[in-house]
């Protein structure tokens, strides 16, 4: 057999060569199950969910699964983070070229004739043990500082929503790879046999929108199976989950269990295993149906856990809704959920835009991390809340006495992660003092991308997958894990 | 799902154990380059010792002979392969070292080598190293038909090279495929829809000695053949109707596709369709219906975001075009090059600028703002629509005379005069060197005297005589499309890192067959639907099953899951809603409310249209490939189902199996409705129960169900009806989904339980299946 004849099959063969050795215990009986129950093709292996052999987790990992916060549309660090006084104090002036040394802009300001530098309104403390500033907006997210890590120093290489989002999200800046969340599904499988493996759900706020697409949560190359599933609220959370009125879960059931007798009957006329797999597929669909529902219910959650939410926890659709949906899948074994809660594009009336969003996740951002501690599953879960790119330190638009705006920035952004692996109470990088140029330990969002999966116990540059005759990785060619902020 | 991947660990030792005692009984059997050597230098060596000169190391390169036969060391006295002597090769010896410093691949490159592939580089070595080009850059031959045992079985020349090497790896081939199979088999593949009923029973009464001919003969007639052969190749194309970044607007590009329609079904030959694509507007005199064609290399995306930098995106727009052009008709993943030379391929950035320039010279701009059509356009009038674009469906756009419609197109701008630079690392504000239009030299001598330097010249480039991949890359992929996987499994990349022929003499002979007969599509596929090897049963026997489980050696017939373009349109036409007008502006079936709010601003973002409005009436039952497509937020079912986003070229689709898929066929009320329309044709046409169930297996089918399934089907039929009698409530309520009126003269019951008997047998297995 010429063994790279076909790429799936020498990406089954990579698979299975290095589970076999670990699955030796097992070997005999599974080789004798595997005769007599299915002779599987090479497709339908690839789409198993089974990928649960964990054939690319070869570190010891610090977290089984991840909740992504995402801030779509680029929170300012400037006033929530990064603390400049010296933006205050020269409010007004022109952003010295010795600072901006050329750097492309994006053509919103790329035109502007001036770049009047300007600071926070908003009081900024310190707070915990490693003295890490957060500005009045962030309260609550101020008040479990002993738990997380904050990196100042995240750079990327997109100026622009679209680009930028997708490079953090499926690392590259044009479309066409697959989510990290995919990647984690097809890499580590699923824990959990009636929910998907990645989840992903909606928000937004009251902010200038940027639109998300959904290639953002798709698998690109990797099987369909691996794509993210998009929760909802009402009655439909998944795409046609729920039966049609008039038809009970007990009609579906016997419809299900005839269409069962049916295929079975093709079974023996054609041999194909192929109808197996699809028999056992509707069974999942099925308990899907019931599942899904019984996790998003938050009928059963006591009052002190919604009231640490805050009031808008069950309002179906917002930011803190959605947060405890989010404990609440991964307490469930969800691998991979992801929030996108959309509205922070200041390009102006940033003030406003910061409170108004803040107001919406400073409070469920911060009891997510309070519930999964008091929980016990802190420690295996990693967390993680930031956007795209940063905010300019100099104003775009009118400067007035109130009201300003900022640009794309992608030279420096904060981002803050939490939980199984990272530092509690630490703060990670610096920028110069204009918060313009990062001057300490800098995390491109590739090394970020290879943390988190080094976190997740796999290599980045091993996990990857062969389409069109070339290896991909999340982190395409480059990424070095962050282990200062490990704990 | 564990004991799945794990009972597949199973099959895979078998085979592995299989492969190796037949490799070691035959110890001195000939390696070949190609098909054995190659591939494992190729995946393993080349990324550091291959093409890309940036990243090679110690200065070495196996992908050349010179290369792998130079002298090494210090005094220049170490053969890297010492052609016969494997035992005093560097190669060799580096491969087998369990020093880190030394062994090859190096420990932290993750490539290492199994115990078989170190043996096969030894025994080739030992057996001279005999170098050969790369197979897919040499050009294809027909050999004499192959030898067989079982000469009875052909039935035409294709038969001889499948069944030689069914009998090369001991397999022998399946029976006929019975009459009734044979024809939705050859439906679905011909038109994607099921047969109908005339066609079949003209099938049946026939007394030609093929009956089948006359059948294909027929289906190929229709105008669906059209539509099918549209359905893949505007994925090839990456077909939109928006823009595809950001706010992703509409734009124009459906009489576009209405024309792909019409050329597939004037049965236009392949170069001329190619040719037309890439640069219609560079012919003689170009008409109309010869610049529309030309709009395939404006179906990139176009970006609408403020703030981007122009000249960024422009040079992402021409790259799309290079690397679509490279794949849909080179099968070669150029795109690699782009950035640094191939690593696996003999493909320099160069020689990719190369390409690109011959798609520099359009007056476009990078960033548009609320531009259904951004330059360069045409107009479409009403006179277009009673003369040379009489194929184009805009009869409800353009009534008056004054009433146009603005299609983008190809026209190049000698005024633009752009000077086209390799860009270092692809960066658009790193320019290098700069280069003019000339195609991959590796692959076919382009002559700039007689070709000229545009579009044009590089599209009869692909048509010159002797090229090595056109002919090659078009009869895979219409392999491909017949039997779910090209003879080339990775119809994609006919490179140094793609798959190898399964059947290399078959593939040369059928491209040379398809030059020799003018580049006829239909008269290819016909070709291969009459052959034996395509008629055969897709029963599968276990052993043949366990020993090839992707069916690669061909002994028994296709049998995959369909499309979703195909599996819809089944529901529609097995219920009669199917609506068979033919292009227009692309439809809007049912989709849950709110998905494209969820995603986009609101408002004013899709010209005051950000909510998706379902169609009324029968725009919600035309065929799917006129379902609206925004690139940002495709339609659900079908990536449920695998289809490819469309925002680059795709010619090879995935095939999974997933829960959501079942979700989908259970409860889109596309699905319920049709079930229930289909429901009201038994109750109509017939009153026995047991009739009225032959009616619809045959609507859903194709074929009468077996009296075991007449028996099941039946009592859950009566099972429902008992349930609905008693809860006529829930019956009207399905009695409900979807547009189409319920007539009042049918007892509700009644009614609700066929139509979820019909929704039961949508949901076959056999339904969704190409068998």
């Amino acid at each position: 057999m010429h063994k790279l004849e076909s790429e799936e099959f020498n990406y089954l063969m990579n698979q299975n060569r290095r589970t076999f050795l670990s699955k030796m215990s097992v070997g005999i009986g599974s080789l004798a199950l595997g005769s007599l129950m299915c002779r599987s093709r090479p497709e339908s292996a690839l789409l198993s969910q089974g990928q649960g052999l964990q054939a690319f987790q070869q570190i010891a990992p610090k977290a089984k699964r991840i909740i992504y916060l995402f801030q779509s549309g680029a929170p300012s660090q400037l006033e929530l983070f990064d603390y400049k006084p010296l933006l205050s104090k020269m409010r007004g002036q022109d952003l010295p070229e010795s600072i901006r040394q050329g750097q492309r802009l994006t053509t919103m300001t790329s035109g502007q004739k001036k770049f009047p530098l300007v600071g926070s309104p908003f009081e900024f403390k310190q707070h915990g043990e490693s003295g890490a500033y957060f500005s009045d907006l962030l309260p609550h997210i101020a008040s479990i500082s002993n738990e997380i890590t904050v990196i100042k120093s995240m750079h990327t290489e997109a100026i622009n929503h679209d680009p930028a989002v997708t490079f953090l999200q499926c690392g590259h800046q044009q479309p066409g790879r697959p989510a990290i969340g995919s990647w984690l599904s097809y890499g580590l499988g699923s824990e959990n046999e009636n929910l998907p493996a990645y989840c992903v759900f909606l928000s937004r706020g009251k902010g200038n929108i940027q639109p998300l697409a959904s290639r953002l949560w798709g698998s690109a190359f990797l099987p369909s199976i691996h794509q993210g599933v998009q929760l909802r609220s009402g009655k439909d959370p998944v795409l046609y989950l729920e039966n049609p009125e008039g038809y009970d879960g007990i009609s579906r059931r016997n419809m299900l269990d005839k269409l069962s007798t049916l295929n079975h009957m093709q079974i023996k006329e054609m041999g194909d295993p192929e109808i197996a797999t699809r028999i056992s597929q509707y069974e999942m669909a099925y308990r899907m149906q019931t599942s899904v529902p019984e996790v998003l219910n938050l009928a059963n959650e006591p009052t002190h856990i919604l009231n640490l939410y805050g009031q808008d926890v069950l309002k179906p659709g917002t930011y803190a809704a959605n947060c405890l949906m989010a404990r609440r899948l991964s307490e469930s074994g969800v691998r991979f959920v992801q929030l996108y809660h959309m509205g922070w594009d200041a390009h102006d009336n940033l003030p406003n835009t910061e409170r108004n969003l803040t107001k919406d996740v400073d409070q469920p951002s911060a009891a997510l991390i309070k519930d999964l501690k008091q929980r016990g599953l802190l420690d295996e879960t990693l967390v993680i809340w930031g956007g795209e790119f940063g905010r300019t330190n100099y104003c775009q638009g009118d400067l007035t006495k109130d009201n300003y705006g900022r640009d794309h920035h992608p030279r420096c952004f904060t981002i803050w992660m939490a939980g199984g692996g990272i530092k509690k109470g630490y703060v990670y990088g610096e920028t110069d003092e204009f918060g313009y140029n990062i001057v300490e330990n800098p995390v491109h969002v590739h090394d970020f991308q290879a943390t988190l999966l080094h976190i997740m116990g796999i290599d980045h540059e091993k996990m990857t997958f062969k389409y069109q005759g070339r290896r991909f990785r999340l982190t395409d060619v480059s990424g070095k894990v962050v282990e200062d902020i490990l704990a | 799902m564990r004991i799945r991947m794990v009972c597949f660990v199973g099959c895979a030792i078998l085979l592995a154990i299989a492969c190796r005692s037949s490799q070691e009984e035959k110890n001195d059997a000939p390696i070949d380059y190609s098909f054995d050597v190659k591939p494992i230098l190729s995946d393993r060596c080349y990324k550091c010792h291959g093409p890309d000169e940036a990243q090679r190391k110690s200065n070495l390169r196996l992908d050349t002979e010179a290369g792998a036969l130079a002298l090494v060391g210090e005094k220049l006295d170490h053969h890297i392969i010492l052609k016969g002597l494997a035992d005093s090769s560097e190669l060799i010896m580096r491969i087998y070292s369990s020093d880190p410093d030394l062994m090859m691949p190096p420990p932290d490159s993750k490539l290492a080598l199994t115990d078989q592939e170190k043996k096969i580089l030894k025994q080739w070595i030992d057996q001279g190293a005999q170098w050969k080009p790369h197979w897919a850059f040499v050009k294809p031959v027909k050999v004499p038909l192959p030898k067989v045992k079982k000469s009875s079985w052909p039935k035409n020349e294709i038969d001889y090279f499948t069944l030689a090497k069914m009998e090369e790896k001991g397999f022998s081939p399946s029976g006929e495929a019975e009459t009734h199979i044979l024809a939705r088999r050859m439906a679905f593949d011909v038109t994607g829809l099921p047969p109908s009923v005339s066609l079949v029973d003209a099938l049946n009464q026939s007394k030609a000695e093929d009956p089948f001919a006359a059948y294909l003969d027929a289906l190929f007639r229709l105008p669906a053949y059209g539509e099918n052969q549209a359905s893949f190749w505007l994925d090839l194309a990456r077909y939109g109707d928006t823009h595809g970044y950001q706010d992703d607007l509409p734009r124009v590009m459906w009489p576009w596709r209405d024309w792909v329609i019409h050329a597939f079904n004037k049965n236009m030959p392949y170069d001329q369709f190619v040719t037309w694509q890439l640069a219609g507007d560079l012919l003689t005199n170009a008409n109309k219906e010869q610049l529309l064609a030309s709009a395939f290399n404006r179906n990139h995306k176009i970006t609408q975001e403020g703030g981007v930098i122009d000249e960024e995106y422009r040079v992402e727009y021409v790259a799309d075009r290079t690397n679509t052009f490279s794949k849909a008709f080179l099968g070669l993943t150029m795109e690699c090059a782009r950035c640094h030379d191939h690593k696996y391929d003999p493909i320099s950035t160069e020689a990719y600028y190369s390409t690109f320039a011959f798609f520099n010279s359009v007056p476009e701009t990078g960033f548009v703002q609320n531009q259904t059509t951004p330059k360069p356009w045409m107009p479409i009038s009403k006179q277009d629509l009673s003369g040379v674009l009489n194929f184009v469906n805009a009869r409800t756009i353009i009534k008056k005379d004054m009433d146009t419609i603005e299609q983008m197109v190809m026209k190049d701008d000698a005024e633009v005069n752009r000077k086209s630079f390799i860009l270092k690392r692809g960066s658009y504000n790193s320019p290098g060197p700069r280069v003019t239009p000339l195609a991959l030299q590796v692959v076919a001598p382009y002559d700039t005297l007689t070709l000229g330097n545009n579009r044009l010249g590089l599209a009869k480039w692909l048509f010159i005589n002797d090229h090595p991949l056109t002919a090659r890359v078009l009869v895979n992929r219409i392999w491909q499309q017949l039997f779910g996987r090209g003879i080339v499994s990775t119809s994609d990349d006919f490179g140094s890192q793609g798959a190898l022929p399964v059947n290399p003499q078959l593939l040369d002979w059928l491209a040379v067959d398809m030059v020799q007969h003018q580049w006829d599509i239909q008269y290819m596929m016909k070709k291969i639907m009459s052959s034996a090897t395509y008629r055969q049963s897709s029963n599968a026997s276990a052993s043949s099953e366990e020993l090839d489980p992707e069916n690669k050696y061909l002994s028994r017939g296709p049998r995959y899951r369909m499309n979703y373009e195909m599996i819809r349109d089944n529901v529609l036409a097995a219920s009669g809603l199917l609506n068979r007008e033919i292009g227009g502006p692309s439809v809007k079936p049912y989709q849950p409310p709110g998905i494209w709010e969820e995603l986009t601003v609101g408002g004013d973002s899709f010209r005051g249209e950000a909510g998706y409005k379902v169609d009324k009436g029968e725009k919600q039952y035309r065929r799917s490939l006129y379902t609206y497509w925004r690139r940002t937020i495709p339609p659900p079912t079908m990536m449920t189902f695998d289809n490819p986003q469309r925002e680059f070229c795709e010619v090879r689709r995935a095939r999974t199996s997933t829960p959501l898929q079942a979700l989908v066929m259970m409860n889109d009320p596309q699905v319920l409705e049709a079930s229930r329309v289909l429901a009201y044709q038994a109750m109509n046409d017939r009153t026995e129960p047991k009739t009225r169930l032959k009616l619809v297996f045959n609507a859903v089918l194709s074929r009468d169900p077996t009296s075991g399934e007449s028996a099941e089907v039946l009592h859950y039929y009566f099972s429902e009806k008992k349930k609905y009698t008693d809860n006529k409530t829930a019956a009207l309520k399905l009695l409900s989904i979807g547009q189409y009126p319920h007539p009042q003269n049918l007892d509700p019951a009644e009614a609700a339980a066929w139509m979820m008997t019909c929704s039961l047998l949508f949901n076959l297995d056999e339904s969704l299946t190409k068998y």
